[in-house]
């Protein structure tokens, strides 16, 4: 047995800072050289996560900002109405389905618009569109369906885009499910349980799947890895003549310009201060 | 040269047994005719020693105890006939079907792909077996004794070659005319009056004498108990149809009991397509419906039935599979959402037969859903949202802007895609491609969320262009910021669904900020529409 004091008398009774990732201290390696305690492992390197894979967005200014949308990991975009979340719903969907992903896209309110998708570039072989809120329940009693008096917190279409979202990440495959939470009014989308995300985040983790949420406000809570905030700017931004003189025929919706922010990145440490960028968006028909 | 014959004791019986495994430890009669005037055609062997014989009528049986009735089922003898030739035609590309319940199989260049002779022979019986068909295996150096073997001997036999007439010698003169009893039974008679019971016994018989008295036909039939026949096989080229069929006793109300006869049909259709290294692409159900059934509330299939009594739906896979219980799923899963509305009295189940897919993976290439996995997901979101609320779309050859329609979802193989807008050829990206750079390298195309259905919305004009707009549930209004447009556009005028519209792009305030909309006037029914929020 050695004869070395395993710790030293003046670190007792102090606490000590061990900064993660450190070299194992003296006292470590006298414990670790002993026989009956030669398997011990440094509780500091019991699990050490990957860092998890980062994709191409497909927007150039948020892969400068937040390095890409990390797989198996639930991604967040949150901003009001002609903010440009669908512009950037579309960019990664078009970025997915030239990687040759197949992708899913969970659509709530039914607002997917098939010409400006193809303007973007999706192929739409590679996507799985699922519309809903289409079909009615049948019931014996039209008591016992109405679910608004059981659990008036969550309507219709959003309970069929959960139950969809757990068969598509349950099925495994997909490189790219995007919930569209954008048209779901801000009150009801908050009201989707935290279990549930949970549920998903689980689901896609250790996995390629990158999970994509749009939405109003953030709803996914600490399940979002990349939470991201989008603005729209003023509306000088939007058309270049805005002149009442000039006659309406004449004017001509140029694009948004985006205004982004993050709110959250776990894959990376947050940077002091808050980070943002700007980008602009262009209209174009197919 | 070597030959093997399959044969099926009590075939009527066996074919019934097939489906319903459960009654082979009783005693069974299959019955034949109209009622009150069935007769019994055949029994297995625990009827038979009860003292049932073929031609009883059914009152003569019906006191007999633990004794069960079946109605003869052509279909199903038809199947298992079918089902018998596959079987056979996985050993060998020489098959003769010598009569329903007889098939030969020629087993010249077989040893070295199976084995020795009684080891093909065991084979051919376990392959039986798993197609729910208890059969006698025979082989022997000719046809015909091949099938004499096999019609007096149970089980598996094999005759040595030349050792044919010692080992038929002991079988009774009755294998010699098999199903063509009763057509022979003057010559029966005749061996009978002769004392000739075994086949040696006839085989002994002088040849001239015999020919004197039975001409030709008793030569012929002297031959074939000397075991000394030899004949070429007679070819059989059955087209490749797999279908099972199934009559009930009592028509089905609900579906877990259908569903269990289903999977038990699809077992014995993937195991007769898997004999013959095939796959399907396409299950086609038809469930034949109960004639005149009132519409009950309570019974589970009670829905809309259909007016002509058959009931079909067809299954249809983006790729060649062979999984019974993904294809029992896909079925439970179709027929819930489309219940056929009247009680089922007979099942007839077919597969398109196909060759099975052969895939490659590739270390580089994305992985996707697995095609089985994705089928059965497929389905079960169609239950949750509809049929045509999911799959891939389509864009239409129109300028309409609802000019789409929806499509089973079957993701392509991966190739080289060329870019829709530039025209470049962007090559396949690995998954690996972490921080590449937007792909099509121009700004983002502005997206436009669609309103479905469109916002009906009532808009005061000033100066001939759109001031304020109020929407019906009063959640869009207020005063427009900034206008453009009109752009005016029409199409299928020449259809009875001709559109005509002038478009406009608005900014109105909203609670959160300015949203950009696009307003639609439609020009023939003269409302006003909010089609869409730029986003």
């Amino acid at each position: 047995m050695s004869s070395l004091p395993l710790v030293s008398t003046a670190a007792l009774g102090r606490p000590v800072a061990v900064a993660a990732g450190a070299e194992p201290t003296l006292g470590f390696k006298r414990l670790s050289a002993m026989p009956k305690l030669a398997g011990l492992t440094s509780a500091s390197r019991l699990e050490m996560r990957p860092t998890p894979q980062m994709v191409s967005s497909g927007v150039r200014e948020i892969d400068m900002l937040t390095g890409g949308f990390p797989r198996g990991c639930l991604t967040e975009v949150c901003g009001p109405a002609s903010s440009g979340r669908t512009s950037i719903l579309l960019a990664t969907l078009a970025a997915a389905t030239q990687r040759q992903e197949v992708c899913a896209l969970v659509d709530i309110s039914d607002a997917f618009n098939p010409l400006s998708a193809a303007a973007a570039g999706v192929n739409f072989k590679k996507l799985l569109w699922v519309r809903c809120g289409g079909i009615k329940q049948k019931s014996a009693s039209p008591q016992r369906h109405r679910v608004t008096e059981k659990n008036p917190k969550i309507e219709k279409p959003v309970e069929q885009a959960l139950r969809v979202t757990d068969l598509l990440l349950q099925s495994g495959g997909f490189g790219l499910v995007i919930i569209d939470l954008g048209d779901t009014p801000w009150k009801m989308a908050r009201r989707i349980p935290l279990t549930s995300w949970f549920r998903f985040q689980r689901a896609v983790e250790h996995t390629a799947t990158v999970l994509f949420v749009i939405s109003q406000v953030a709803c996914a809570q600490t399940c979002a890895s990349l939470l991201l905030k989008v603005s729209g700017k003023k509306l000088s931004a939007v058309s270049s003549q805005l002149s009442t003189e000039t006659p309406t025929h004449a004017q001509l919706l140029n694009g948004l310009q985006v205004r982004g922010e993050i709110l959250r990145s776990r894959p990376e440490r947050k940077p002091v201060g808050s980070v943002t960028t700007e980008f602009a968006t262009r209209v174009r028909t197919g | 040269m070597s030959f093997a014959c399959i044969f099926v004791p009590d075939f009527p019986v066996e074919t019934l047994l097939r489906v319903e495994p459960e009654l082979r430890s009783q005693s069974l009669a299959v019955l034949e005719g109209k009622a009150p005037l069935q007769k019994v055609f055949a029994m297995n062997e625990n009827a038979r020693r009860a003292g049932v014989s073929p031609g009883m009528s059914k009152m003569q049986i019906e006191d007999c105890n633990g004794l069960m009735f079946r109605a003869r089922s052509l279909p199903q003898e038809a199947a298992a006939h079918a089902a018998l030739l596959d079987c056979a035609q996985s050993f060998s590309p020489r098959v003769e079907a010598a009569g329903c319940d007889t098939i030969v199989l020629d087993l010249a260049g077989l040893m070295p792909l199976f084995g020795p002779l009684p080891k093909i022979a065991r084979a051919l019986s376990r392959r039986a077996s798993d197609l729910g068909l208890e059969v006698n295996v025979a082989v022997a150096g000719n046809p015909d004794t091949a099938v004499l073997a096999s019609r007096g001997f149970s089980g598996v036999t094999v005759i040595p070659e030349g050792r044919e007439a010692e080992q038929l010698g002991s079988l009774p003169v009755e294998v010699l005319f098999g199903n063509a009893i009763q057509e022979s039974a003057h010559l029966l008679e005749t061996f009978s009056r002769w004392g000739i019971s075994k086949l040696r016994d006839l085989a002994a018989l002088p040849d001239i004498a015999l020919s004197e008295r039975l001409g030709q036909a008793g030569i012929h039939l002297q031959k074939l108990a000397r075991g000394d026949i030899a004949r070429t096989l007679v070819p059989f080229e059955p087209p490749l149809i797999f279908e099972e069929v199934i009559e009930l006793e009592y028509p089905l109300v609900l579906l877990e009991p259908l569903a269990f006869l289903l999977g038990r049909l699809l077992e014995q259709l993937c195991a007769r397509l898997e004999a013959r290294a095939l796959a399907t692409q396409e299950l086609r159900l038809d469930l034949e419906l109960q004639n005149g059934y009132q519409s009950d509330e309570s019974a589970e299939l009670a829905f809309r039935p259909p007016p002509h009594g058959l009931f079909t739906r067809t299954l249809r896979f983006p790729v060649p599979l062979l999984d019974s219980g993904m294809f029992l799923k896909l079925l439970q899963l179709d027929l819930k959402a489309h219940p056929p509305g009247a009680p089922i009295v007979r099942i007839h189940l077919a597969a398109e037969p196909v060759r099975p897919r052969a895939a490659q993976n590739g270390l580089f290439i994305p992985p996707t859903p697995e095609p089985e996995k994705l089928e059965l997901t497929l389905a079960r979101i169609a239950g949750i949202v509809g049929d045509d609320n999911v799959g891939s779309l389509e864009l239409l050859d129109t300028h309409h802007p609802e000019g789409f329609c929806m499509q089973h979802f079957a993701p392509e193989l991966s190739s080289p895609q060329r870019h829709r807008d530039t025209g470049k050829i962007t090559n396949q990206q690995s998954t690996d491609s972490s921080m590449s750079l937007c792909l099509c390298g121009e700004d983002l195309v502005t997206a436009l969320r669609i309103f479905r259905p469109p916002v009906d919305v009532v808009v005061a004009m000033r100066d001939g262009k759109p001031a304020c707009i109020t929407s019906k549930s009063k959640t869009i209004q207020g005063e427009i910021l900034w206008t453009a447009g009109p752009w005016r556009s029409s199409g299928d005028w020449w259809e009875r669904e001709g559109w005509a519209r002038d478009e406009w792009d608005i900014a109105v305030q909203g609670e959160t900020g300015i949203a950009l909309y696009r307003l639609v006037r439609d020009r023939i029914e003269g409302r006003w529409i909010l089609e869409g929020t730029y986003d």
